[in-house]
């Protein structure tokens, strides 16, 4: 009657893990086609952005607010974060359960740093400029899209931990690989709108 | 375990395994019963609308109430009968006929129907709580900004709730469909309903988020104060406009493209035909579904874009004529020559061809910017849309129950009852509906709460008020018709229609596993190229073997049940007393709670042993 | 025998590949630092005029996001033409909204 599951816990894993069993793949395309969908909804909240940016009610402007040295720092977090995913992913496909973990570990930490500056980011904007999301349709759009971005990093930051945590002393199988995988295709694309953030939020907002 | 030996359980124990079920066939019945709640509820508020109009200046109901029943019926109607309708039947046929066990994420696709329930319920309790959202469905910022009240917060909550839940049930299907298709099933052999619900899945998961985004935009300026939508800070409420549709055009497609799907397989198994130009057909469909996301902007036309942007989208609305022509044809060329049987389900397919069509042409007259300016807010549009998604997707969920009834409940719906339902149906939705085209034209206004007298509007009225009954005895009977046939019709047979596809390959209604041994397809309509060349049996694609199932979980109800209650909580926010912070910040923290002892909890689901599967497929063969 | 042979003989060519890849990734990390350093740089000493700066700064975000893409998340890889096709779609949908609100949301 009962089956003890040892097909999820091969002695030697497969060369691609994350894809062996059924549920891997679907998760594997269920959150690729999730992201499909997050491309739209980024999109709005750029277009909702830009279509408001100069609406800035006699507040400061984008270029009197942004600051370069902090964005460019936050930049290289975020970047440096997606190198250690990938090479998290590669242990994966080693099988090497202790670096992958390692390098997780170092992109949750990257992750948290990222937070940190956006979050003194914004108390910076609050207290120095009285900028805030009820002070203008700008102020309103750039808290959105921004923040709605840190919000899908926090949710990453959280996700990589539960999954940090309860993995501590399991090493790795076919039923955990898939949600590691996932996780780290998420976190690129928080990167890749991050990309976009910076050039058109940031400089561009910069340049005027 | 196995479904035999469960025999009559108690009222308490079905209701626990309908609350806690991962089933596909299972979660179809609960979006079916809710979804047609709410088509109950959204059919007395339509009642409503047109006894207040039957006759001139009549003081029915007030005019705020009117306001908020016009608002709930079109949200109703839209976001919580026909949607989830539609997710029922795609939940009940679509893994059968790709010959899959369920779906891709069946946790997921149990959490989809109770975020679907509890917003629902959740934008319906704004009736007893002071007011209901009354700022038409469409809820325009420059409207919903000056709503008093808290209605319109009931919408924010209720919309985002549900439409969450219908965004996973779009990832959910997509998935099914590429990774779960039985061996032999290529792209170009699933069923048009299959490829129907792929392609709206689609459109579901490209539409949804603009609504998310739309909906957090008015929930930060109603509940916020923040200033997208307020002019005196700079905000524009265009903005929601074009959010507003740029997810409103898919989701009529998205209303609409499953039935297309629907009644191809109708057509075909009723003609005994192959269905007359597949490939055009699965074309047409995407094509539909990629016009369908550039014509948005027709809806507002009278917003001042310019005539460049006007002109553009105009003839872009047109071309969508092209495709669902294409349908049309090929629907007719499938009948001509095949041996047409005529029952409720094709009754139903073939009183959707001309309503359909006409909705069709009256919206290529809407499509032409110029003529866009007599007709806008009229009873034209009213009457436009109305004969697209009642003659379209009313018609096709109703020929879907009756198609699919045997499958998902056993037994075959009465057919004298079923031919009531559809010819009362049927003419009372022309009587209610063809008129107001002429209304609209005469200059009558949608969503005003009484006309005049003697601006001959007084018959037309009165005939529309009179068409709206038909339907409401038409529902009625439908009704009955699923009682008597509960209790008097015998059980069916697994494929009372002589079917062509793979659904009616198994038992009706199927084991909880669907299928012993996934089946081997050999071309488009796998069971009638058996019945011709074969046994009439599609053989196994797959060695008798352990059958892998999820487990239940009450999680998914429970999640739903802490956005519930943290809609509330939202919705009150700026009210007085911490109780509504603690609704807030509870509902959402259990919420959260629960997904985190989803993630924390492993779940290897279970196995149905070989024998069983032996046992059961020897009982068949006797 | 020889089958373990074998098998051990795939294994190392996967990991060589493996570390081909991983190779390659490196690169584009490297390439996506350069190019962040150049769009900050020309913002920074901003003597180029607005017209040719913000084509150049968008195109920019698009080859990093298209290394991010296809090396990082392997897009390029087989078995990812469906994801492909729903990141294109996602694209193409968001491009509409873009121009949607960019163009004609007058104000």
């Amino acid at each position: 009657m009962s089956h003890d599951h040892s097909n999820l816990f091969p002695e030697t894993l497969p060369a691609e893990p994350e894809k062996a069993t059924l549920e891997g793949k679907n998760k594997f395309f269920g959150l690729w086609f999730f992201l499909g969908g997050e491309t739209v909804l980024f999109a709005s909240l750029f277009g909702t952005y830009l279509a408001l940016k100069n609406s800035t009610a006699g507040g400061p402007a984008s270029d009197e607010l942004f600051g370069l040295g902090l964005v460019f720092l936050m930049t290289m977090l975020l970047l440096t974060s997606s190198l250690t995913s990938v090479y998290a992913m590669y242990h994966m496909r080693n099988g090497d359960f202790k670096k992958m973990y390692l390098w997780l570990a170092i992109t949750g930490l990257l992750g948290i740093g990222f937070l940190a500056c956006e979050i003194y980011e914004f108390a910076h904007y609050i207290t120095d400029y009285g900028f805030t999301f009820r002070s203008s349709a700008f102020g309103s759009a750039f808290y959105a899209l921004v923040g709605f971005h840190g919000g899908h990093v926090l949710f990453g930051i959280c996700w990589l931990l539960s999954l940090l945590i309860r993995n501590a002393k399991r090493g790795l199988n076919l039923y955990n690989a898939p949600k590691f995988n996932t996780f780290s295709l998420y976190w690129h694309f928080i990167d890749v709108v991050w990309v976009f953030i910076f050039t058109v939020v940031y400089l561009m907002g910069k340049v005027g | 375990m196995s479904t035999a030996a469960m025999g009559k359980r108690s009222f308490g124990a079905v209701l626990w395994d309908y609350m806690t079920t991962v089933d596909h066939k299972k979660i179809a019945h609960l979006y079916l019963a809710g979804g047609g709640f709410f088509f109950i509820l959204g059919g007395i508020e339509a009642l409503i609308i047109r006894i207040q109009l039957i006759k001139p200046e009549n003081d029915f109901i007030s005019a705020g109430f009117y306001n908020e029943v016009i608002t709930m019926h079109g949200t109703t109607m839209i976001f919580l009968a026909a949607m989830p309708m539609m997710i029922g039947l795609m939940n009940a046929a679509m893994p059968l006929q790709i010959g899959a066990r369920d779906v891709a994420f069946p946790f997921v696709n149990a959490l989809s129907f109770w975020l679907f329930f509890f917003g629902g319920i959740l934008l319906n309790i704004s009736f007893l709580t002071g007011g209901a959202p009354d700022a038409g469905w469409t809820s325009y910022a420059s409207l919903a900004m000056q709503s008093p009240g808290h209605g319109v917060d009931y919408y924010v909550a209720g919309l985002q709730i549900a439409g969450a839940g219908t965004l996973m049930g779009g990832i959910n299907f997509l998935a099914t469909i590429v990774t779960m298709r039985a061996p032999g099933m290529t792209y170009m052999r699933m069923p048009l309903f299959s490829w129907a619900t792929f392609v709206t899945s689609i459109l579901i998961l490209f539409a949804f988020p603009p609504l998310t985004i739309n909906l957090f935009l008015l929930m930060f300026d109603r509940m916020f104060d923040t200033a997208f939508f307020n002019v005196a800070l700079g905000g524009n409420t265009i903005i929601y406009q074009h959010l507003f549709w740029i997810f409103g055009h898919p989701e009529v497609y998205i209303l609409i493209l499953p039935f297309f799907g629907l009644f191809s397989d109708i057509f075909s198994t009723f003609s005994r035909k192959r269905l007359f130009g597949y490939t055009a057909m699965v074309f047409a469909t995407m094509l539909i579904a990629f016009l369908g996301f550039m014509v948005w902007a027709h809806h507002m036309f009278t917003v001042g874009l310019g005539p460049v942007a006007n002109s553009i989208f105009a003839v872009g609305t047109m071309a969508i004529a092209v495709p669902t022509g294409i349908k049309i044809f090929n629907w007719l060329l499938t009948m001509w020559g095949g041996q047409v049987t005529i029952n409720s389900a094709m009754l139903w397919a073939l009183g959707f061809i001309p309503s359909f069509t006409i909705g069709g042409v009256t919206g290529v007259m809407l499509g032409s910017a110029v003529a866009d300016y007599q007709y806008h807010d009229t009873y034209f549009v009213i009457a436009h849309f109305h004969y697209v998604i009642v003659g379209g997707s009313v018609f096709g969920i109703f020929a879907g129950l009756h198609y699919w009834w045997p499958k998902m409940f056993g037994r075959v719906l009465n057919e004298t009852l079923g031919k009531w339902t559809f010819w009362l149906f049927f003419i009372g939705f022309h009587l209610t509906f063809f008129i107001q085209h002429f209304l609209g034209l005469m200059g009558m206004p949608r969503r005003y709460w009484v006309f005049l007298h003697d601006q001959g509007l007084e018959l037309g009225n009165l005939i529309s008020s009179v068409g709206a009954f038909f339907m409401g005895v038409a529902s009625i009977i439908f009704v009955y018709n699923i009682i008597y046939t509960a209790i008097k019709e015998e059980k069916a047979e697994a494929d009372p229609w002589d079917g062509r596809t793979l659904e009616w390959t198994v038992s009706s209604p199927p084991p909880y596993y669907n299928f012993e041994q996934l089946p081997l397809v050999r071309g488009l309509d796998p069971l009638w190229i058996e019945k011709m060349e074969g046994d009439g049996t599609v053989p196994p694609g797959e060695p008798l073997d352990d059958v892998h199932m999820p487990n239940g979980s009450i999680l998914p109800l429970l999640m739903g049940l802490g956005f519930f209650i943290a809609g509330f909580g939202f919705i009150y926010q700026d009210g007085q007393g911490s109780l509504w912070y603690l609704a807030l910040y509870g509902g959402m923290a259990f919420a959260i709670g629960c997904m985190v002892v989803r993630s924390l909890k492993d779940d290897y689901g279970y196995y149905i042993p070989k024998e069983e599967l032996q046992k059961a497929l020897e009982g068949e063969a006797k | 025998m020889t089958n373990e042979v074998n098998t051990e003989q795939a294994e190392l060519l996967r990991r060589k590949k493996s570390k081909d890849e991983m190779k390659k990734q490196l690169i584009s990390f490297g390439m996506m630092i350069v190019f962040t350093l150049i769009s900050f740089g020309l913002v920074a000493v901003g003597t180029i005029e607005r017209m040719y700066i913000l084509p150049i700064l968008f195109v920019m975000a698009i080859v990093q996001a298209g290394f991010q893409f296809y090396y990082f998340m392997h897009l390029k890889d087989r078995d990812h033409e469906m994801p492909a096709t729903f990141i294109y779609g996602g694209v193409w949908a968001g491009f509409l909204t873009l121009a949607g609100l960019m163009v004609i949301s007058w104000w």
